[in-house]
C-alpha cells in the first residue's frame, strides 16, 4: 500500500513530524514501512504559464513558437509537443529551473530562434510514465482553467508529496485504506482524526424505479447496495484527485472510474460502476455461476466460470465477477450517462477461490479477500455519490436499492491489567491501559482493572485476548518491554545420542580430509534413479515427484545423494578445481508408492565423492591420485572409529566400474557401497577417475554402542610371523585373511597384508599374498613352539583350502 | 729406560695431537698401546731391571700409559664431535621448500553456524528436535493455525506432492509434532534446525532449498519479556556484544502477538546505509507468543501454559555475518568458497 502523506493530512495532523520520523514510528508500533519515496525531486522555478500565442517555428515544421505569460514576465518558448495550443495553462520551467535528473533549463537558440524555458510534460516533472493519464501521455500537461498564472506547480501537481510504502501483513486489512491508516497514525501520534463529511443531495426520483436487486446466496453476499446516478458527464477528474491517485500508484482514467478508485483507497471499500444503459434489464441478480458459463471481463479476456464463482447478473447473464472484476459489456465509457453504482460485501473465501481459479487479482479482490469493514460499505457508496454529484454533475436518485443481511455487531474482548502484565512481563498501570485504548479509539467498559473492550468493525483481526494483548503491547512500545529469561531455563539441554553421533561422523570426515557439501534434495529425472545403494531393502522404490516443479532440474526427491554430489565435483572441475573430496550427510526419500498416500521414509545417509590428486607433493616425488584404496581407507577408518566391524565384498552395480566396486556390510547386514563411478558416467560430466561411497546412517546409528569399553593394555609381548601364500589369481586377499584369522584364533590377534605380487618368478595365473601375523596370549609370554604349532596349522589348512603353497 | 719411556710419551702425544682422523688415531693407539705396541715392547724389557729400579720405572710406565690413553680419549672425543658436525653439515636441507601437504577437510559454513546456534540454545536449556522434510498439510499449516484457504498461506509458496503432502516450508511442523508428543503436559524447550523448501526461482537472494531454525518454549508463566531476553542473548552471542536488538510488531498465524527482530546495523552503526536500507536496522528473525489455538490444538491448556516461538534463517544470518551476497553459493559448493569458512 502506497500512502501519500499529502492525502493523509486530510484526516490526521502530521505536520509536526518528518516523513522519516513518521515511518520509523509506524514501523516500530505496527506496520513495516519499506521505504519513503518522494514523488519528484524538488523542482524549483516551474510555474503555471498562459500560452498567449502559439505559431509554427519559422524554420522547423514540428516546433511551435509560443509566447507564454508566467505572471512576472512573458517568455518566448519553443515547444515540440504536438498538443500545445494557444489559450492553455501549462507548466513552464523558467531559465534557471532544475528538473529531475539534474536537468538545467537555460536560454537556448533553436534553429536560430531564442527559447527562454520549457513547457513541461508530467514525465519531465518526475512522474512515472505508467501513472501519467493516457490523454496527456504524448505531450505537455495542460492544467484546468482555474489555476493562477505564475503559481508554483509543485503543490498543484503534488510534486512535494512523500509516499510511504507500507509492507502490510495479511492481518492488517484495515490499513488497506487511507482512513484505516489515519486511525493507526492517530493512535501512534495521539492525534485527532477527521473523517470526510458525507452528505448526498438526491433528486426525488427513486432508484427502485430503475432497478431491483436479488441475492441468491446471502452467505457469500450479505450486502448488496445499488445506487443510480444519472446525467453523468464523463470527463477528467479534478486535479487533486488525479494527484492522489498518481501518488497511490493508480493511473487516472476519467471522473467515474477515478471516483470509484478514490473511494476504494479512502474507505477500503471496493465499488463498481456499471453503465446502466448497457445492463439490458432492470434487474441485478447475484448468484453462483453456472458450470461453463462465460464472461468477458474488463481486460477483454473471456473467462470460463464454475459454480465456485459468484457473479453479478442482469437476471440472464453475468455482467461482473463478484468482487474481482466487471464485465466488458457494461463498462463505463465516454458515452455513459447513467450508472449503477455497486457497493457490496462479498465473502472473502469465495472471492479468493475465484481469484485462484481465474488468476485475476485486483485492488478490489485483495480487499475482499482480506476482509473489509462491514460498517463502511454503504457510506462508501454514498461518498462516491457525493463525489459524482460534485465532479461529474451526476444526479443521485433517492434511496439506494439494498439487500442487507450484514452482521455489523461489534465483538468484545475482556482484558485485565494483571493478565496483560503477567503475559508481557511488564508493570503497565491501569491508567496507561485506559490511555492506550483511547488512543486506539476502542470503546470500553471499565471496572477497576477489568476492561470490556468493544472492537470496532474495522479491526476484523481482533477477536481474542491475545489480539488485545498485542494492541496494548505495541502502543505501549516493544522497546519498553524488559529483558528477562524464562524461569525454567535453568534446566540443562543436551544433544541426543543420534545428534551427537552425527557431529562425530562429520568431525571424522573433516579429519579424513573431506569437505562437507550441502546439495539440493530435488534433482532431475535422469539423476533421480542413479547410484542407488544396494543396501536399500524396499524393492520397488520410486522417486517422489513434485506436483508442480519450478524447473526440470529440481522435480524429484533424491534416492541417492551421489548424483548431486558428483554434479558438485563437476562444477568445481569446470572451474579448475580438479582435486576435490566432498561428503554430505543428508536424507533420501524412500517410497514404493507411485502416488504417495503417506510420507516417504526419510533415511539419513553419508555419501562421499572424490576425484583428482589426493596427495600432491611433487618435489619429493610423492604424488597420489585418488584411488579405490584411498577412499576405502577413509571408510574403513570411519568404521574403526565407530567400532563397527565392516566387511567389503565385490559387487557389480549399474553406473559403477564393474571391477572396482564393493558392497559394505556390518555384522553381515548390508550398509552401503564404495567404488569407482563408471568412466562413461562421469565422462558426460567432464570428470576423470572418480570414486564414491554411500553409507546407510540409520543402520550405523542402530549398530553403534554408546559407551566406549575400557580394556587393559596387553601386558605380555607379542610375536610376529610373516607368511606368503602363492594362490590362484582369483583368490581375494580378504577371504584368505578371514581364513587365517579363523584358523589362528585365539592366539592370532591381528593379520595384516603387507605385500601382493604377481609376475616374474611366479607361474602364470598365480599371485603371492604376504601376511604379517601378530601372536599374543593375554596371560603369559608365548613360547616359540606354541607359535610354531599354530603357524604350521595355518599353513596346512590354508594350503588345503586354497590349493596354495608357501613362497620361500 | 726411563728416558726411553719419556721419549715414547713425547712421540705418542705429538702424533696424537697432530692426527685429524679417527682411523689414524686408532692406529696410533694400537701402535703404542696394542699388544705389539711400542709401549708394550718397552715394558717387556722391565724384567731386566733391578728390584730397586722396577717400581720407579713401573710408575713412570703407568704415568706414560695413562697420559697417552687420556690424550687418545680426548682426541677421540674431539674428532667424533668434529665428524658429527661435519655429517650434520652435509645433512643440511633447504628449509624453504614446501612441506608434505596434509589433507584437511571442513564443515559447511551453514553446518558450523547451525551447530553454534544449537550449542547456544542448549546452554539456555533447549533440546534439539528433528522432523521430516516431506510433511503433511496438517502439520505444515493446519496445526499452526493456517487452515486451507487462509490468506496467509500466500506468504509461502509451497511445493506440493499431493493435496495432502508437501515439502515443508518451514521447520515449525516439528514444533507441532513435539507438542503433541508431550501430550499437553510437559514443558517444551526446543529448537529444530533443518532444510526447508519454497517454490521460488533461484537467484542471488532466493533459493528453492534453504535452512531454518525454529525455536519453541512452552511452560507455565512464560512472558513476552522472556522472548525478548532470549533473543537478546542469541543476537549478542552470534553477532557480537555491541549489537542492539529491536522488536517490531508483525504477523504470523501461529503467534499472537507476533514480532520481527532487527539488530542494529554493524556497517553504519545505526546511522543508515545501503545494507540496512537506510533504517539502521537489519531484520533477522520472526517470533511471537504461541497462539492459543496452536496450544489448544496440541492439547495444551492455553490458560495454564503460555510460550514463545521464533524462526530464523541460517542462510540469511551467514550472509549477513560473512558478507556473502549470493545464497546459491551455499548449495553449489565451490570448494574455494567452502574453504574460506573452515576456521569459522
Ligand atoms: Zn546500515
Amino acid at each position: 500500500m502506497l500512502v501519500s502523506l499529502n492525502w493523509l493530512k486530510n484526516y490526521v495532523d502530521i505536520d509536526s513530524i518528518t516523513p522519516e520520523e513518521l515511518a520509523e514510528k509506524i514501523t516500530k508500533s505496527g506496520i513495516e514501512v519499506d521505504g519513503i519515496e518522494y514523488i519528484a525531486e524538488k523542482s524549483k522555478n516551474v510555474v503555471v504559464g498562459y500560452v498567449e500565442t502559439c505559431e509554427k517555428h519559422p524554420n522547423a515544421d514540428k516546433l511551435n513558437l509560443c509566447q507564454v505569460d508566467v505572471g512576472d514576465q512573458k517568455l518566448q518558448i519553443i515547444c515540440g509537443a504536438p498538443n500545445v495550443r494557444q489559450g492553455q495553462k501549462v507548466a513552464v520551467a523558467k531559465p534557471g529551473a532544475i528538473l529531475p535528473g539534474n536537468f538545467k533549463i537555460k536560454k537556448v537558440k533553436l534553429r536560430g530562434v531564442e527559447s527562454n524555458g520549457m513547457i513541461c510534460s508530467l514525465q519531465e516533472l518526475g512522474i512515472e510514465e505508467k501513472f501519467v493519464p493516457k490523454d496527456t501521455a504524448d505531450g505537455i500537461f495542460v492544467f484546468p482553467n482555474d489555476v493562477e498564472i505564475g503559481e508554483d506547480v509543485e503543490p498543484l501537481l503534488n510534486l512535494n508529496d512523500a509516499i510511504l510504502e507500507f509492507d502490510l501483513t495479511p492481518n492488517r486489512a484495515d490499513c488497506l485504506s487511507m482512513i484505516g491508516i489515519a486511525y493507526e497514525v492517530a493512535a501512534i501520534l495521539d492525534q485527532d482524526i477527521h473523517l470526510p463529511e458525507v452528505k448526498i443531495k438526491t433528486i426525488t426520483e427513486k432508484a427502485q424505479n430503475y432497478v431491483s436487486v436479488e441475492v441468491e446466496d446471502k452467505e457469500l453476499n450479505p450486502y448488496y447496495g445499488a445506487f443510480i446516478i444519472k446525467d453523468i458527464e464523463v470527463k477528467p477528474s479534478p486535479l487533486w484527485m488525479r494527484n492522489y491517485l498518481i501518488a497511490a500508484g493508480i493511473r487516472p482514467i476519467n471522473n467515474v472510474v477515478d471516483i470509484t478508485n478514490f473511494v476504494l483507497l479512502e474507505y477500503g471499500q471496493p465499488l463498481h460502476a456499471f453503465d446502466y444503459d448497457q445492463l439490458q434489464s432492470e434487474k441485478i441478480v447475484v448468484r453462483r455461476a453456472k458450470e461453463n458459463e462465460t464472461l468477458i471481463t474488463l481486460d477483454e479476456k473471456e473467462r470460463m466460470l464454475t459454480t465456485d464463482n459468484l457473479v453479478i447478473t442482469n437476471g440472464k447473464e453475468p455482467i461482473a465477477l463478484a468482487g474481482v472484476m466487471g464485465g466488458a459489456n457494461t463498462e463505463v465509457s465516454e458515452q455513459t450517462t447513467t450508472i449503477l453504482l455497486e457497493a457490496a460485501y462479498f465473502d472473502g473465501f469465495s472471492v479468493r477461490k475465484t481469484v485462484k481459479a481465474t488468476g485475476l487479482r485486483s485492488e478490489a479482490s485483495t480487499r475482499y479477500e482480506k476482509g473489509i469493514d462491514p460498517s463502511r460499505v454503504k457510506i462508501a457508496g454514498e461518498r462516491a455519490c457525493q463525489l459524482l454529484y460534485e465532479y461529474a454533475n451526476g444526479k443521485v436518485l433517492a434511496n439506494s436499492v439494498e439487500v442487507d443481511s450484514l452482521d455489523c455487531t461489534k465483538k468484545t474482548v475482556e482484558i485485565t491489567t494483571n493478565e496483560i502484565n503477567k503475559r508481557l512481563g511488564t508493570e503497565i498501570s491501569t491508567e496507561e491501559i485506559v490511555s492506550i485504548l483511547e488512543k486506539l479509539r476502542f470503546a470500553f467498559d471499565q471496572e477497576k482493572d477489568h476492561f470490556t473492550v468493544e472492537i470496532p468493525t474495522r479491526r476484523g483481526d481482533i477477536s481474542i485476548f491475545e489480539d488485545m494483548l498485542e494492541e496494548v503491547a505495541r502502543i505501549y512500545g516493544y522497546d519498553n518491554l524488559p529483558y528477562t529469561l524464562p524461569i525454567g531455563a535453568a534446566d540443562a539441554g543436551a544433544l541426543t545420542q543420534r545428534q551427537n553421533l552425527k557431529r562425530k561422523v562429520k568431525n571424522f570426515m573433516e579429519s579424513s580430509g573431506l569437505m562437507e557439501g550441502i546439495t539440493y534434495s530435488l534433482t532431475d529425472l535422469n539423476n533421480s534413479k542413479k547410484l542407488i545403494s544396494p543396501d536399500i531393502e524396499e524393492e520397488n522404490i520410486t522417486p517422489v515427484k513434485l506436483a508442480m516443479p519450478m524447473s526440470e532440474d529440481h522435480q524429484f526427491l533424491r534416492l541417492s545423494i551421489l548424483p548431486e554430489l558428483l554434479r558438485t565435483l563437476a562444477y568445481n572441475n569446470a572451474r579448475g578445481q580438479r582435486n576435490t573430496g566432498l561428503y554430505e550427510l543428508g536424507s533420501i526419500f524412500i517410497t514404493e508408492e507411485e502416488i504417495l498416500t503417506k510420507q516417504p521414509e526419510e533415511k539419513l545417509r553419508l555419501a562421499g565423492a572424490l576425484t583428482g590428486e589426493w596427495i600432491s607433493h611433487p618435489w619429493q616425488q610423492e604424488n597420489k591420485k585418488v584411488d579405490f584404496y584411498v577412499v576405502k581407507g577413509i571408510v574403513e577408518g570411519l568404521f574403526e572409529f565407530l567400532k563397527l566391524p565392516a566387511t567389503f565384498k565385490k559387487e557389480k552395480l549399474s553406473d559403477m566400474h564393474p571391477g572396482r566396486c564393493a558392497s559394505i556390510a556390518v555384522n553381515n547386514e548390508p550398509i552401503g557401497f564404495i567404488g569407482q563411478v563408471h568412466p562413461m558416467f562421469v565422462k558426460k560430466m567432464d570428470l576423470k577417475e572418480t570414486y564414491v561411497f554411500d553409507i546407510n546412517m540409520e543402520k550405523v546409528f542402530s549398530a553403534y554402542k554408546k559407551e566406549p569399553e575400557t580394556k587393559p593394555i596387553p601386558k605380555f609381548p607379542s610375536i610376529t610371523r610373516d607368511i606368503a601364500f602363492i594362490v590362484d589369481e582369483n583368490v581375494v586377499a580378504g577371504d584368505l585373511k578371514a581364513s587365517i584369522e579363523e584358523i589362528g584364533a585365539p592366539l592370532v590377534k591381528k593379520v595384516r597384508i603387507f605385500d601382493v605380487y604377481q609376475g616374474k618368478n611366479l607361474p602364470e595365473g598365480k599371485k603371492s599374498i604376504a601376511y604379517s601375523l601378530v601372536y599374543r596370549h593375554p596371560e603369559k609370554t608365548l613360547k616359540d613352539d606354541e607359535v610354531e604349532e599354530s603357524y604350521q596349522q595355518i599353513i596346512d589348512e590354508v594350503n588345503k583350502k586354497y590349493d596354495s603353497y608357501i613362497r620361500s | 729406560m726411563k728416558e726411553q719411556l719419556e721419549s715414547l710419551q713425547n712421540e705418542a702425544l705429538d702424533s696424537i695431537s697432530k692426527t685429524q682422523d679417527l682411523k689414524k688415531l686408532q692406529e696410533i693407539k694400537v701402535s703404542f698401546l696394542g699388544k705389539k705396541g711400542s709401549l708394550t715392547s718397552v715394558l717387556r724389557g722391565m724384567g731386566k731391571l733391578s728390584k730397586e729400579e722396577r717400581p720407579i720405572v713401573g710408575e713412570v710406565a703407568n704415568r706414560v700409559r695413562s697420559s697417552i690413553t687420556a690424550a687418545i680419549e680426548q682426541k677421540n672425543e674431539e674428532l667424533e664431535a668434529k665428524a658429527i658436525e661435519k655429517q650434520l653439515e652435509d645433512e643440511a636441507i633447504d628449509v624453504t621448500l614446501p612441506g608434505r601437504p596434509v589433507q584437511v577437510g571442513g564443515k559447511h559454513v551453514l553446518t558450523k553456524l547451525i551447530e553454534e546456534i544449537e550449542d547456544l540454545f542448549i546452554g539456555m536449556g533447549f533440546e534439539v528436535q528433528e522432523g521430516p522434510e516431506v510433511e503433511t498439510d496438517f502439520f505444515n499449516f493446519e496445526a499452526l493455525n493456517l487452515p486451507p484457504n487462509h490468506p496467509a498461506r500466500d506468504m509461502q509458496d509451497t511445493f506440493y506432492i499431493t493435496n495432502e503432502l508437501l515439502l515443508r516450508t518451514h521447520t515449525s511442523p516439528v514444533q507441532a509434532r513435539t507438542m503433541r508428543e508431550y501430550k499437553g503436559k510437559k514443558p517444551v524447550k526446543m529448537i529444530c534446525p533443518g532444510k526447508v523448501y519454497r517454490r521460488d526461482n533461484d537467484d542471488a537472494t532466493h533459493s528453492h532449498q534453504f535452512t531454518q531454525i525454529e525455536g519453541l518454549y512452552i511452560d507455565r508463566n512464560v512472558r513476552m519479556s522472556d522472548l525478548k531476553g532470549v533473543l537478546n542473548n542469541f543476537a549478542k552471542k552470534i553477532f557480537g556484544q555491541d549489537r542492539e536488538i529491536r522488536l517490531r510488531p508483525s504477523f504470523f498465524p501461529f503467534t499472537e502477538p507476533s514480532v520481527e527482530m532487527d539488530i542494529s546495523c554493524k556497517i553504519c552503526g545505526g546511522k543508515g546505509c545501503s545494507v540496512c536500507k537506510k533504517s539502521g536496522w537489519i531484520e533477522i528473525l520472526g517470533a511471537g507468543m504461541v497462539h492459543p489455538k496452536v496450544l489448544e490444538m496440541a492439547g495444551y491448556d492455553s490458560k495454564e501454559f503460555s510460550g514463545f516461538a521464533f524462526g530464523m534463517g541460517p542462510d540469511r544470518i551467514a550472509m549477513l555475518k560473512y558478507g556473502i551476497d549470493d545464497i546459491r553459493q551455499f548449495y553449489v559448493n565451490d570448494t574455494r568458497f567452502l574453504k574460506q569458512y573452515h576456521n569459522a
